[in-house]
């Protein structure tokens, strides 16, 4: 996040969100976000389902899924057409306006409301209570990033926010609620195959030798693969061994089956992780590692803060700190690692890590910290941490207008898979359901897989509120029960990720964004079927 | 600013500002009940009565703001007397079941009763005909209304603090009554069982049914991050044993004391689950079932396979994938082995995904 989600959630005049649920997927926040709007901040909600926050919004744009680029291009042709932008701030901070004022002359507010499927008269309605609010954050979350055109949509946002100058003040930004606990500092910390820690770009000039230096031995210079695309590599052998730390790609990767083939695919596989998961049960070594309540170290949460995780207990067994495991490892594949505290791994965090370089286990601790954490950019030990990004200057320089222009889904409906599949998360679970599904009363709540097919399409299978039906995509085939409402469109669906059976990703997409190789998750053709 | 002097102490603060929080200010504590910040200043309890010069009635200081030259006794005997009134007629209505009631030791009734030494009650309970159920069908919330004071911090929270309005103030005849939505039907109702309820509620009426399992004088707190989602939840374990049995919201920045569902009821359980792997696991490429292993027969499995891959094939042909679940110190440490031992970049986490 630019912002902090006090400042989004308390000082604002009008809160957009777009592709978020975050009293789903970020309950916490979801609370704030209705507490703005009984104390009279207004809400723009842009989202293709019928969401609780859309009963509460001023505005609900119900955009069909996959249209987010052409709804942030329509949105900024209504600024521009209605001399609604902040000149200003384009002259003193941005550059390439020019272009993108060119790029979004196609998108009129009739063109834009087809793509969508929306009233091109709420668009204006949005643009205008937008553009003209003093404090207006944008929010956003996986509705817009996974899509093959992901990248393209946050930057587009990006674009519209400047526009109207509502960055790098409180109340405003263009802030993405991040999904899991600590998916920020994972990124932060270097886990990316382009990037040592702090976004320390491999191929800069002399990033590589730095850390050869730090690290006292020789690095490969190459740029890694992502992820994603390791997949694809295992199964040709490219890839023949994998390491994976507490991921179950089986559950929350798309197109489960491809996922299973990639991993049986290994000439050696192993795994760090606390339950026999599906992926777990894959692989030829499992090392136990431990919960965060049996560990010291810190989160970085979706503003950017560093927040303190304190040992509680210890369980029976062998189990050993994940560092441990893997200084070992590194010891005995010839890379002589001292065995460190997780307060010393953060000293050395902060050495290598600019932008963490005022960050120790002790000031986290501090009577001046006060349990509030430090948001980074921090880079001494005398810096009070950066609550809004961008303030006077932006990161590089000036704000570059990056324009995008639509692109439809990878896989639309047609006869065969006639319904678009969306996917999402619930109050009661978290991912893979690994750690929540141990708890009984979640499993009473929420015990098993379903999915949100709309009354009218329903009506026409035959289908009833509660039956189990057969649901397909070129991927896969699933059982699930039905829930028959006016929650999705007509002609869309949605299920949660979180289960293995009769799991969504059995049948999502695994085309991936051009860019960032996030998987198109939100839009898949599939059919649904009665069972006889 | 406006001055005032309590109990004897002089006090500058801003206008606006009530009696209670001009006390707390100079140190000076006010016993509340039905108070919280901001939440519920209603004065319902009157247990923060006090003595203002010039004021026939006794003021509740809770919602009662300063004025210039005020002089405000907080503990005189008119004051002390009323208070010990007020709870006198509390108990009245109030099951002293103590012996069984999960809030036993953590009450802060029990513990202004004491404060006042008030055992027993003098009066008949008004509310004895209207005596309701209990309503304890959801899976972890509990209300009992024998032990209820109706203080309304439950609903204000709900209303105000999670924006939900799932529990609501009722009446019958001339008694208030708090709608809990934790009977039968719970699941058609608003509520999202996130239980900020349950640690806003100063008696044991509404509870998180695990609070009978442990009493809170054999517990001690670690102040930790949720493990969940992205918000960054500050939260205290509860820890008795060396088990972990609950959780309470702390005063964080992203979080102001607020929980959810996972937070509050499913960040805990897992830690000590029979189904954790404790001990590691070698499969058994014949029979394809895992086998226990040493550590030391693990790790030089692994070694030895990742350096045999490593140096046969190049490091590219190796992976490792971090988890963004766990810790900074965790993820730093795994992307440095795989490009330190591994010789490669092919290092991610699951923000892709």
């Amino acid at each position: 996040m630019t912002n902090t989600i006090y400042d989004v959630t308390h000082e604002s005049d009008v809160i957009m969100l777009v592709g978020s649920n975050p009293e789903h997927a970020h309950p916490v926040i979801g609370m704030q976000i209705r507490q703005a709007v009984e104390k009279g901040t207004r809400l723009i909600v842009a989202d293709p389902r019928e969401i609780d926050l859309a009963k509460k919004a001023d505005i609900h744009l119900k955009l069909r899924p996959g249209t987010n680029v052409a709804f942030a291009n329509g949105m900024m042709h209504i600024i521009i057409e209605e001399g609604l932008t902040d000149e200003t701030f384009i002259k003193e901070r941005t550059e390439n306006f020019e272009a993108m004022k060119e790029a979004v002359k196609e998108y009129t507010p009739e063109r834009v409301a087809e793509i969508c499927g929306i009233d091109p008269d709420l668009l204006r309605e949005a643009a205008r209570m937008y553009a003209t609010a003093d404090r207006a954050p944008i929010l956003y979350c996986l509705g817009v990033t996974e899509h093959h055109t992901g990248t393209e949509g946050v930057m587009s946002l990006s674009n519209l926010a400047m526009m109207v100058g509502k960055i790098g003040r409180p109340g405003c930004g263009v802030n993405p609620i991040r999904g899991q606990n600590n998916v920020q500092g994972a990124c932060d910390m270097g886990a990316a195959p382009n990037q040592f820690p702090g976004y320390q770009n491999i191929v800069a000039p002399g990033i590589v030798e730095k850390f050869e230096k730090a690290w006292n031995t020789k690095l490969n210079p190459n740029v890694g693969i992502k992820a994603t695309d390791c997949f694809p590599k295992m199964i040709t052998g490219e890839i023949k061994g994998l390491f994976i730390f507490g991921e179950d790609p089986v559950r929350t990767d798309p197109n489960t089956s491809h996922v299973i083939h990639a991993l049986e695919s290994l000439d050696f596989f192993v795994v760090d992780e606390l339950f026999m998961t599906e992926t777990a049960k894959l692989a030829d070594v499992i090392l136990p590692g431990r919960s965060y309540t049996e560990k010291e170290g810190t989160f970085t949460n979706t503003e950017r803060r560093v927040q303190r995780v304190r040992k509680a207990v210890e369980i029976a067994g062998e189990t050993r700190p994940d560092t441990w495991i893997f200084t070992e490892i590194m010891n005995r594949m010839g890379y002589p690692q001292p065995h460190l505290t997780p307060a010393e791994i953060m000293d050395e965090i902060s050495s290598v890590t600019p932008s963490f370089g005022g960050i120790s286990h002790a000031r986290l601790d501090s009577e001046e910290v006060a349990g509030r954490g430090l948001q980074w950019p921090c880079p001494n030990p005398e810096h009070p941490g950066t609550p809004i990004m961008h303030v006077g200057k932006f990161a590089r320089g000036l704000g570059y207008f990056r324009p995008a222009e639509y692109k439809p889904s990878m896989e639309l409906p047609d006869e065969t898979y006639p319904l678009v599949l969306m996917t999402g998360r619930i109050l009661y679970h978290y991912n893979a359901c690994a750690m929540t599904d141990k708890t009984e009363g979640i499993n009473q709540i929420a015990s098993e897989s379903f999915i949100e097919v709309n009354n009218e399409d329903a009506k026409k299978l035959g289908i009833a509120d509660g039956e189990m039906v057969a649901v397909s995509s070129r991927r896969g085939r699933i059982k699930v029960k039905a829930s028959v409402s006016g929650k999705t469109r007509e002609g869309e669906c949605w299920m949660p990720f979180h289960y293995i059976e009769g799991g969504a990703n059995w049948l999502t997409n695994d085309a991936l964004d051009g860019i960032s190789s996030t998987p198109e998750y939100k839009v898949c053709a599939v059919r649904v079927e009665k069972l006889s | 600013m406006i001055n005032l002097k309590i109990d004897g102490i002089q006090a500058e603060v801003q206008e606006g500002t009530t009696i209670l929080e001009a006390a707390r200010s100079v140190g000076i504590r006010i016993p509340t009940l039905c108070y919280l910040k901001e939440v519920n200043e209603i004065g319902s309890c009157r247990l923060c009565v006090v003595e203002v010069e010039g004021m026939d009635k006794l003021p509740t200081s809770c919602n009662t703001l300063v004025k210039e030259g005020m002089v405000v006794q907080t503990m005189s005997e008119r004051v002390v007397e009323a208070r010990k009134m007020v709870l006198d007629l509390l108990l009245s209505n109030h099951h002293r079941g103590c012996f069984y009631c999960p809030q036993n030791g953590s009450c802060e009734l029990q513990d202004v009763c004491n404060e006042y030494g008030i055992e027993e009650t003098s009066y008949l309970g008004t509310r004895k005909k209207i005596e309701r159920p209990a309503k304890d069908s959801h899976p972890f919330l509990s209300y009992q209304p024998e032990l209820c004071i109706h203080c309304q911090r439950c609903v204000n929270t709900c209303a105000k603090m999670t924006g939900r309005h799932a529990i609501t103030l009722g009446k019958t005849g001339m008694f208030n009554i708090i709608e809990a939505p934790f009977g039968e039907d719970w699941d058609m109702t608003l509520c999202e069982s996130c239980g900020n309820c349950a640690q806003a509620c100063p008696t044991g009426a509404i509870t998180e049914k695990r609070k009978k399992k442990y009493r809170t004088w054999e517990t001690k707190k670690v102040r930790t991050t949720c493990p969940h989602c992205a918000t960054g939840c500050q939260l205290d374990l509860i820890v008795k044993d060396n088990r972990i049995v609950d959780v309470e919201g702390a005063d964080g920045p992203s979080n102001h004391g607020l929980l959810c569902v996972k937070g509050r009821s499913a960040s805990f359980d897992f830690v000590d689950s029979p189904e954790r792997i404790r001990y590691p696991l070698i499969k058994n490429k014949e029979t394809g079932e895992f086998e226990r292993a040493t550590w030391d027969e693990a790790l030089d499995l692994v070694a030895g396979k990742f350096t045999e891959i490593r140096n046969n094939y190049g490091g590219e042909a190796l992976a490792g994938f971090a988890c963004s679940r766990s810790t900074n110190e965790d993820v730093y440490m795994l992307q440095k082995m795989v490009r330190t031992a591994f010789q490669s970049n092919n290092t991610d986490n699951c923000a892709r995904v």
